[in-house]
């Protein structure tokens, strides 16, 4: 568990809500059916994905079957050399690793800010953050790109098709959601702490280092798992903004399937092998999740 | 989004009463211009990052909407004419084609954002409420539970995309072949059945994330309301529909809009699921405007169908605020 | 802290000013230079079995021009799936390579965006003139009375491959050379239990490609002589529905290929579960999948009646890779003299051979290797009786939209339902409506 022992939010949290009457029968035999279907659902794909990677291709090119004719490893090995997918794979935790770490800095600041001060202008920063939100992102997708060019033109930074604009990208669509959750966590540090932190003789942004940040460490695991996914996933900006060298996995991946032959054995190896440190990482991770969640975003 | 927000802080302050670091007096007290400087620092960083990726890209998309940006003039689109509001007559005349088929795609997003959302709330409620007492393997099954929202979107698509294909994919094999539930095998990647294959990847994706909300909303419900219930001798399904659900209103106010705006807007679902050109039946209006931006090269008419979706979507926001948060007050008085 | 507040402050003006310039549009509109002569970025569009197989081919080449010219290139192998998009922010930006390849139907369309290099006499004299290239490749390179955009690169045409096995097993003896034969045959076909005809119903381009030759083979067009669409003329309605007939009404193409795209029908073909496919420069494909030679035969694509030829006997589309120059390089000498080298007799024998192409160099042709039972047909079809799509700038809208609908109308027809000349007729009006009005 997340070690917050001044947030009262995070210590309910851990407290199961159970309600003092035992449940009816009924109530038993509908959670068993309706938990055992909703766990088929979920696990049929994954089932998919992991037998079809070791399946031998002629397997995964004709008839579906639940069970291997035989079980192959290879998939792993040619995954590798098909496309360059341990390029892909390092552009991917380069840009998600850095949009993660700078949206999560930049968006303590700002919560920071629009928690702890009452200042001008809060209110509209606070709507025009969230606001963007709603952008769809193919609204933007030219200009951005345009954007991009003009600076490197002008200035000489390469933004367009280099890991750093696709970083700035990222890092700015998480930042609403991130500030956002983080605004509600902040909310819940009582203030008394900062204001003890200030009397002992700290700087405001002492105050929210030695304080607020330890005490909101859950809300923060949560934005950065959220930022980390977001970057992790994304197709679309990552489709136009990236070449050969700076690209990555959500877009490499497609290489499997446009060439001369699908080879659906190494789609699922390679979407497995790209799946593990985010899922494995999730999963890990997800009591945080619940705890920042808690406190955060559903206040 | 934002409403919940604003009243929440806006409780906070009142209750503790507004309070700033910089005010407290201390050996480093900083000066007064700093103090008033510091938040505005502190913003500093998020507000460039949103003027350069956000706010100037919007600008520069809604000044090409009135252009006419065809291939012709892509090259140096400064020079494209500025056509007035032709493209927005153009995206919103229903009676023409471009028209015509932009209502059918805006159509086709609403049912299905309308479904899905519906869908993903509905189960993520109902497991987060099964789960809420402790029993053997809960911890597990919420591990399982993530997993769908946990792969990144491209490889848990494509694994549907391959299930989904007519000759060799698992849905036909189990609904055909061993089910014999229909009579020949059926299209899910293209024609009507395409819109079928898409809800059903994109409740799979999202339902996590709602069971994640409510499950963290469920643990803020305080354990003295259902004391209370049970002493007045309300029963379990009383409890639920008394306690439980209103108790998530705030909840599901801002889970139901994020669900929503991500919905709407998904264009990595129907791109990994259908590729460049989606079936009519799936025929999402992200994609839509891709197509009729990229894959026909016409970013003027492209721009123009993004500032009406924009539109829209801050009209339905603001209404869905409105009416939430005055539904909200009463419900609280 | 002040410096802070300083930089910060400046920050923002640098930013707004960034944005101020961005709306004052987007790339240089200069022409080319010579800045770079040592360097030159190439786009090579993917050819081979995989992005790897196009490295291993194209490398030891561009290492022998290096060693001829001192320049160095850099190159990227694009897959399909990007190129046109990359081209296109490459255009936008006036960020790209020096040199790239493009699909040859893409030549006019691209031609209209002015980032191409024109070849005009001067530029065609620098690298041996027109004269060195095949008359049909040249006619896929740009608008009709403009200078070529590109030069071709690489050659292929339609044929149909067979499967002499399942052939021989349903006691056909030749392959057919007229659509009627082909139904026909596909009766037999389908009496041993086998696929008559693969397609990839839900792959726009190639949709594109088969109906463009029904309407020649109906003598109609999908735009008027002086460049206006007109896709739902009788002949052109005639061409779809024969095309989409071959599934909904004669069964000949497997309801399944409705929803392919990604090549599963050349899949199907090389495992022998379906006996004809048309397609382009399948071989090294074939036999990356398995098949061999001795298996297959090559023959040409049917007509309606008679010999493949000119006009109404049109059998194939010029299909083929042509190379371009982008106008802002850095390196125009360069480029030139890169193109030149890509063309020459000796690299296009080397680099057709690897990727089972023909080159559209004359020269080149009188190799041995070109000479096969299956290179011969091709070498035919490409000499005789193939056309190139429509020249025309709207050429990418034209894919896009009548393509599509031919993809709904696949989709239609697998689902059991019948295709109307009316519906199909209903179809192509309204792809028609959706192409830009200039």
């Amino acid at each position: 568990m997340p070690d917050t022992p001044t947030t009262p939010t995070a210590l309910t949290a851990r407290r199961p809500a159970r309600s003092p009457m035992a449940p009816p029968r009924s109530f038993h035999w509908s959670r068993r059916v309706f938990l055992t279907l909703l766990t088929a659902f979920v696990l049929l794909p994954v089932y998919v994905m992991v037998s079809s990677s070791l399946k031998p291709l002629q397997d995964v090119s004709g008839k579906f079957r639940w069970l291997p004719s035989g079980l192959t490893i290879r998939p792993y090995i040619d995954i590798w050399s098909t496309i360059p997918l341990a390029r892909y794979f390092t552009n991917s935790l380069i840009v998600a690793g850095a949009a993660t770490a700078g949206s999560v800095v930049i968006a303590v600041f700002a919560a920071y800010a629009v928690s702890r001060y009452s200042f001008r202008g809060k209110r509209v920063f606070t709507v025009t953050v969230l606001s963007t939100q709603m952008f769809p992102g193919i609204l933007f997708l030219l200009p951005l790109f345009l954007l991009y060019v003009n600076i490197g033109n002008t200035t000489g930074i390469a933004l367009f098709g280099s890991r750093g604009g696709l970083i700035l990208t990222y890092l700015t669509f998480t930042l609403p959601f991130s500030i956002w959750m983080l605004i509600g966590y902040f909310d819940s540090v009582p203030k008394d702490l900062d204001e003890a932190a200030l009397v002992d003789g700290c700087g405001p942004l002492g105050a929210l280092f030695r304080v607020v940040v330890p005490a909101a460490i859950p809300g923060i695991v949560a934005v950065a798992v959220y930022a980390f996914m977001t970057a992790w996933g994304e197709v679309l900006f990552a489709s136009v903004m990236t070449n050969d060298t700076t690209r990555t996995l959500a877009v490499g991946l497609q290489g499997y399937s446009t060439l001369n032959d699908v080879y659906w054995n190494q789609i699922m190896a390679a979407s497995l092998v790209v799946s593990v440190p985010v899922v494995a990482g999730f999963l890990l991770l997800q009591r945080y999740l619940v705890a920042g969640l808690t406190a955060g975003a559903v206040k | 989004m934002t409403g919940t927000v604003r009243s929440d802080t806006a409780k906070v302050r009142s209750a503790r009463g507004d309070f700033s670091p910089g005010a407290v007096r201390g050996p480093r007290r900083p000066g007064r211009i700093k103090r008033i400087g510091l938040p505005y620092l502190l913003l500093l960083p998020a507000l460039l990052l949103e003027l350069l990726v956000h706010l100037v890209p919007m600008v520069i998309g809604i000044t090409m909407s009135f252009k006419e940006l065809t291939q012709f003039y892509i090259r140096d689109w400064g020079t494209a004419p500025w056509s007035g509001i032709d493209n927005y007559r153009l995206s919103v005349d229903v009676n023409g084609p471009v028209g015509d088929a932009l209502l059918h795609s805006f159509l086709v997003t609403v049912a299905f954002t309308l479904l899905s959302v519906g869908l993903c709330w509905a189960i993520g409620t109902t497991a987060a409420i099964y789960m809420q007492d402790t029993f053997r393997g809960r911890g597990l099954l919420r591990t399982v539970f993530l997993i769908p929202y946990a792969l990144p979107v491209y490889a848990a698509v494509i694994t549907w995309a391959f299930m989904f294909q007519h000759d060799n994919g698992l849905v036909n094999h189990v609904l055909h072949d061993q089910l014999h539930l229909t009579d020949q095998p059926s299209f899910w990647l293209i024609g009507d059945n395409s819109f079928y294959a898409l809800l059903t990847v994109s409740v799979w994706k999202g339902w996590p994330f709602a069971f994640l909300i409510v499950m963290a909303g469920l643990q803020n419900i305080p354990h003295e309301l259902y004391e209370a219930a049970a002493l007045d001798g309300a029963g379990l399904w009383q409890q639920i529909r008394r306690i439980t659900l209103p108790s998530l209103r705030p909840v599901n106010q801002v889970l139901v809009l994020v669900l929503f705006l991500w919905t709407f807007n998904d264009f990595n679902t129907p791109y990994v699921l259908f590729g460049k050109s989606a079936p009519e039946a799936a025929d999402l209006i992200s994609v839509h405007i891709y197509q009729s931006s990229f894959v026909t090269w016409n970013f003027g008419t492209g721009s123009a169908m993004s500032v009406l979706l924009l539109l829209f979507l801050l009209v339905v926001t603001g209404l869905y605020l409105l009416l939430t948060s005055r539904g909200r007050k009463t419900a609280d008085a | 802290m002040r410096s802070i507040r300083a930089a910060a402050v400046g920050a923002v003006t640098l930013s707004l000013a960034l944005a101020a310039s961005a709306c004052g549009g987007g790339s240089s509109t200069g022409g080319g230079s010579n800045d770079a002569p040592k360097t030159l970025t190439y786009w090579a569009s993917n050819q081979g079995t995989s992005i790897e197989v196009d490295k291993k081919v194209l490398q030891p080449e561009l290492d022998k021009f290096e060693k001829q010219t001192g320049i160095k290139v850099k190159f990227e192998v694009v897959p399909w799936s990007d190129l046109l998009n990359r081209i296109l922010t490459a255009t936008t930006s006036g960020q790209g390579p020096d040199v790239l390849n493009i699909g040859n139907t893409w030549s006019a369309s691209l031609q209209a965006t002015g980032a191409l290099l024109p070849w005009d006499a001067k530029n065609f004299g620098k690298i041996g003139g027109k004269d060195r290239f095949v008359d049909s490749a040249l006619g896929s390179t740009g608008v009709t009375g403009q200078d070529p955009a590109a030069v071709p690169l690489y050659s292929m045409a339609y044929a149909l491959y067979y499967n002499k096995n399942i052939f021989a097993d349903a006691g056909i003896a030749k392959p057919p050379a007229t659509w009627a034969e082909l139904v026909a045959d596909g009766k037999k076909i389908q009496a041993k239990g086998k696929n008559v005809l693969g397609a990839e119903g839900a792959n726009v381009s190639e949709n594109i490609h088969h109906v463009f030759v029904f309407a020649k083979q109906h003598g109609a067009d999908f735009f008027t002589a002086d460049g206006k669409a007109d896709f739902a003329n009788d002949g052109a309605v005639a061409a779809v529905k024969q095309y989409v007939d071959l599934m909904a009404k004669d069964k000949a193409i497997p309801k399944g290929n409705a929803e392919y795209a990604q090549n599963q029908s050349v899949s199907d073909f090389a495992k022998g579960n379906t006996a004809m496919l048309l397609w382009q420069s399948a071989s090294a494909n074939l036999k990356n999948q398995g098949m061999s030679e001795a298996d297959y035969g090559i023959a040409p694509v049917p007509v309606q009646s008679g010999t493949p030829g000119a006009g109404a006997q049109a059998n194939s589309m010029v299909a083929g890779i042509n190379m371009a120059v982008f106008k802002n390089t850095h390196n125009l000498d360069g480029a030139t003299k890169f193109v030149k080298f890509m063309t020459s007799d000796d690299e296009q024998k080397i680099l057709n051979k690897a990727y089972s192409t023909i080159p559209p160099v004359k020269g080149a042709q009188s190799d041995p290797a070109f000479d096969t039972p299956a290179n011969a047909v091709l070498k035919n079809t490409l000499a005789t009786s193939a056309v190139a799509l429509p020249q025309v700038a709207a050429e990418s809208q034209f894919e896009t939209t009548v393509g599509t609908a031919v993809k709904d109308l696949f989709a239609d027809a697998a689902a059991g339902r019948t295709v109307t000349t009316e519906a199909v007729k209903a179809k192509l009006l309204k792809a028609q409506q959706q192409m830009p009005a200039k």
